[in-house]
């Protein structure tokens, strides 16, 4: 990162309230899961007091990637699908930023999917908040691709034929290092893995069952304790080296995470899967440390000598 | 090359008999006439061979050799599309006065192969010289417009290199013949293999060396003349020259513009300004990332300029093309980005290292909706690198998308120009963080805004959103007809105040006569040649040449009134219509009959001739009409 491009650090602030970090009234549908999603949100930076200033959220097109305006800090509402490499380009450039990006199940996994998997790969540091609705909410109502087979939408008026996405198996897949799965109902889940895939050095992903209830309504009934389900959480292996810990989940081991992966819906919420690799940003500033040591502190004899050999 | 050059060039011909070709195609060993060493002030040569023959190697060195010399030098080169194999050339033009094209016409063809010689054969001026691989060609002499002279090149080259090497190294062994036959500085050439190979492993330069003395120690002086170029005239104040061709003057002039960082994807003839800027930027702390498509690309430079750096994407046409979406995004959103689209031929995957100028109505008007944004075209390599500077600057105090069009000839082609006063010329990278006063709004109406990037503090703790949707002065969204209106004007402005600031592009030739020949782009050496020519020959002819394209320069209209025809002179289709692009943009917005439009589509640069020949077409039938 440029030398000089960081904002200086200010002063320890006041607390961050949610008063402060509340902006336009939201314009979701009553009863949306998207509200409830956007008041954990709010609860993570109040309970780690971020500097009101580096805070950045980001979000393509849909009507959970609205979610820039409703919340009083710096943001960008960006083109449908691409609000991922966006974010990349701060999150590379501004080591002092803390970049959150939002989105729904369309943005993400179709129009953006591409990047979501390439970003991925390159474990950028970020945390992505996908709010799966299981359809287009914004369009009202085409299929999406998380839709289960048999969905009547707009766009599959005798149901939806095509295999939906896997969100964890493809995010697992395609090399990002923090995945997680939680539902709007459950909102203490919500914030934790929240705040676990914030404090994440990397790229990590929440995906949130946040339910649709203009154009699928009910959908996620069957995690919600309240409506007759089951919110089946993840154990996590502790490493405590008693006999049930055996039986826990290794959130490093792919292979586990693939297989809770495949529970039947509603399947497990939790972390699937979470392993520290360097991330892009580091490796970067290793490559750009290491030339800078060899170059000139100056950006002008560095052109110039460049110039001498073109001579 | 000017008539001066032309009658230097012939009269050495001359010298030699033509006729008596087996002394001059035979060995050369034991014939001693010295032959008389003429001076020359300019000269075409063209070397033609294979894409793995390394004759751009040659032809580099050349043109570094020229540009050390003080010597201005244009050079010109095809490269199959295909990765290895296939015909390729290597032109370089180096004159001790202002050379403006790479040339019509050869004064100097050297052939390595049987099709390399028939394939240029016809690009070989009269009385030009035809430097052959006699191990390969067998020319026909019965033609007898022409010089020859026939070396074994491949022999000699396996020769002094012995065994393994084979014929690797031929090039350089012609590049010895030509240091003899055009007197060329051995040591300064020897500085620059050292330079290109020293690195190497050491037997690589030792070869080349070898190689080099063999092609200079051939006796070629026994059958032609040899040539020395003028001495030019240093202005005592002048800087040293460097030399380079277009997509590294745009790069460097990216850097000293203050752009740190960048995000693209490969393709012809844009990559090589992605792969000089991922090895450079981070020398300066910045960085620049290869994406997994446009699409990306275009959404991390933007996603670096909302952070508060001057950032840049790239590509050529179908890359452009993808781009198009977030592009749009920009001007909505009025953040800063520069665009560079160095254009092959289109549509689709069109002709990938072939030169036109059709994308300028898609960087004018490419996307949907109204999307304001500026379009600037460099002339010359040189030119790339000061127009990158300025369209940093532009994207920045105006907080718009700047398009930069270079095409494939400006990419691939070097040049030597005076060493830029970098000291006066590089801009400062560092954004803007102070914290913005409350009340701060990153769409004030009537006003040139500038969004707050993030890391600023607002001091009432109201924070702002940069946008796509169309918004009111804080960034919210808004279906308000009046604010979609003004917001709408408020953009366009922008672009409306830059014309203001513009200069008027400066008239080559007198501002009144006959005619008027407009350019914009790469066409630049070539209209200006023309102009002088036809000039020369006593006709009233002029040209402008438009860096700026949009918006234009505001007073263009009052050039175009002291003239009777107005041409514009363009690499692309002329359209439905009739006309080419900028023909149809400057009909459109001056409403003069009198623009008239001369284009192709051949996929190649102009030549003096074409614009001298289609503007006498013209003329004629324009007082035909009459
Ligand atoms: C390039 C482009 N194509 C299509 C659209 C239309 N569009 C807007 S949002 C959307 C789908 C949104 O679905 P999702 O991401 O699941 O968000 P939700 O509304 O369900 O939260 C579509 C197709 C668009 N804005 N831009
Ligand atoms: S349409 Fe669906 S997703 Fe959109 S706001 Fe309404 S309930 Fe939420
Ligand atoms: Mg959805």
């Amino acid at each position: 990162m440029l030398a000089d491009a960081m904002a200086p650090a200010l002063p320890q602030q006041e607390k961050l309230t949610k008063k402060k970090l509340t902006a336009d009234h939201p314009t979701w549908c009553p009863g949306c899961g998207d509200y409830s999603v956007l008041s954990s949100f709010y609860k993570v930076l109040e309970r780690n007091n971020l500097p009101h200033e580096n805070i950045v959220a980001i979000a393509g097109i849909g009507c959970s990637s609205r979610f820039p305006y409703f919340v009083n800090a710096h943001g960008v509402h960006f083109v449908h699908g691409r609000a991922v490499p966006f974010a990349t380009g701060v999150s590379l450039s501004r080591s002092d930023i803390h970049v959150f990006v939002f989105g729904g199940d369309g943005d993400g996994y179709s129009i953006g999917g591409n990047h979501l998997d390439h970003c991925a790969r390159k474990n950028v540091n970020m945390l992505y908040v996908i709010m799966d609705n299981q359809v287009y909410g914004l369009t009202k109502k085409q299929t999406s691709p998380t839709s289960p087979v048999g969905y009547k939408s707009k766009t599959d008026p005798a149901g939806a034929i095509d295999r939906p996405v896997n969100p964890m198996k493809k995010l697992i897949a395609n090399g990002a290092t923090f995945v997680a799965r939680t539902c709007a109902s459950n909102p203490a889940h919500m914030i934790d893995m929240m705040e676990r895939g914030m404090k994440h050095n990397g790229f990590a992903v929440v995906e949130v069952l946040s339910e649709c209830v203009q154009f699928y309504s009910n959908a996620f009934d069957a995690a919600n304790p309240r409506r007759g389900g089951v919110f089946k959480l993840i154990e996590e292996k502790t490493h405590d080296g008693t006999s049930e810990d055996e039986n826990r989940h290794d959130v490093t081991d792919e292979q586990a995470a693939y297989k809770l992966a495949d529970q039947p819906f509603p399947g497990v919420f939790g972390v699937f899967f979470k392993v520290d690799r360097p991330t892009k940003n580091q490796l970067e500033q290793k490559w750009i440390d290491s030339l800078r040591a060899k170059n000139d502190p100056s950006d002008l004899d560095i052109l110039r000598k460049t110039f001498d050999r073109l001579k | 090359m000017t008539e001066k050059n032309i009658s230097d060039f012939t009269s050495c011909a001359g010298h030699a008999d033509i006729n008596d070709l087996s002394s001059i195609t035979g060995n050369l060993e034991g014939q001693n006439t010295a032959r008389r060493q003429q001076f020359i002030n300019d000269a075409v040569i063209r070397i033609a061979g294979n894409s793995q023959d390394g004759i751009q190697a040659v032809g580099g060195f050349l043109a570094r050799l020229a540009g050390r010399s003080a010597q201005d030098v244009m050079t010109y080169m095809t490269i199959p599309s295909t990765i290895s194999g296939g015909p390729s050339i290597f032109q370089v033009r180096i004159g001790s006065g202002e050379v403006l094209s790479a040339g019509d016409e050869a004064d100097f063809l050297v052939a390595f192969y049987q099709h390399s010689y028939k394939d240029h054969i016809g690009f070989l001026k009269k009385g030009g010289t035809l430097l052959y691989d006699s191990d390969h060609v067998q020319p026909d002499f019965t033609d007898k417009g022409h010089f020859y002279i026939g070396v074994p090149m491949t022999g000699l080259t396996v020769e002094a290199l012995g065994g393994t090497a084979k014929d690797k190294g031929k090039n350089i062994f012609l590049l010895g013949l030509l240091a003899k036959i055009f007197d060329l500085s051995v040591p300064k050439i020897e500085k620059l293999m050292e330079e290109r190979f020293g690195k190497k492993d050491p037997s690589v330069a030792n070869n080349a060396l070898m190689a080099f003395h063999a092609g200079y120690a051939y006796p070629v002086g026994n059958v032609i003349d040899l040539y020395q170029f003028e001495k030019t005239e240093k202005k005592p104040d002048a800087r040293p020259q460097v030399t380079m061709d277009g997509n590294q003057a745009l790069a460097y002039g990216l850097i000293a513009g203050g752009v740190r960082y960048g995000a693209a994807y490969p393709i012809t003839p844009w990559t090589s300004i992605m792969e000089i800027l991922r090895a450079e930027l981070p020398k300066y702390g910045g960085l620049f990332v290869q994406c997994e498509d446009e699409l990306a690309s275009v959404a991390m430079a933007l996603g670096y300029a909302f952070a508060g750096h001057t950032a840049v994407t790239g590509s050529s046409g179908p890359g452009i093309s993808l781009k198009t979406e977030a592009i749009g995004w920009a001007s909505m959103a009025e953040i800063p980005l520069l665009i560079v689209n160095v254009q092959r031929g289109g549509p689709s995957t069109g002709l990938p290292t072939h030169v036109e100028q059709s994308d300028l109505n898609q960087a004018i008007f490419g996307g949907h909706g109204d999307s304001p944004r500026v379009v600037l075209a460099p002339k010359t390599v040189e030119d790339c690198f000061y127009i990158a500077i300025e369209a940093a600057r532009i994207a920045r105090q105006y907080s718009t998308p700047v398009f930069i069009l270079s095409d494939a000839s400006l990419a691939t082609r070097i040049e030597a120009f005076e060493e830029p006063d970098l000291s006066i010329l590089m801009a400062d990278p560092r954004p803007d963080f102070s914290p913005r006063p409350a009340g701060f709004k990153p769409y004030t109406l009537g006003q040139i805004t500038h969004h707050a990037p993030p890391g600023v503090k607002i001091t009432d703790g109201q924070y702002p959103l940069v946008t796509g949707l169309e918004h009111d002065e804080l960034g919210h969204p808004t279906g308000n007809p009046k604010l979609h209106l003004a917001m709408t004007a408020k953009r366009r402005d922008k672009l409306r105040q830059l014309a203001n600031e513009l200069p008027l592009p400066e008239i080559h030739g007198p501002g009144e006569g006959n005619i008027l020949l407009v350019g914009w782009g790469s066409t630049y050496g070539p209209i200006r040649e023309a102009v002088d020519k036809a000039r020369s020959g006593g006709d009233s002819v002029s040209s402008i040449h438009l860096r700026h394209v949009h918006p234009l320069p505001v007073g263009i209209e009052t050039i175009f009134e002291g003239f009777n025809h107005v041409f514009v002179v363009e690499m692309n289709d002329e359209g439905v219509y009739g006309y080419g692009q900028l023909a149809a943009i400057l009909r459109a917005r001056y409403c003069n009959p009198k623009i008239q439009s001369i284009t192709k589509t051949d996929g190649l640069t102009y030549k003096v001739r074409e614009i001298l020949d289609r503007t006498t077409v013209h003329l004629n039938s324009a007082f035909a009409k009459r």
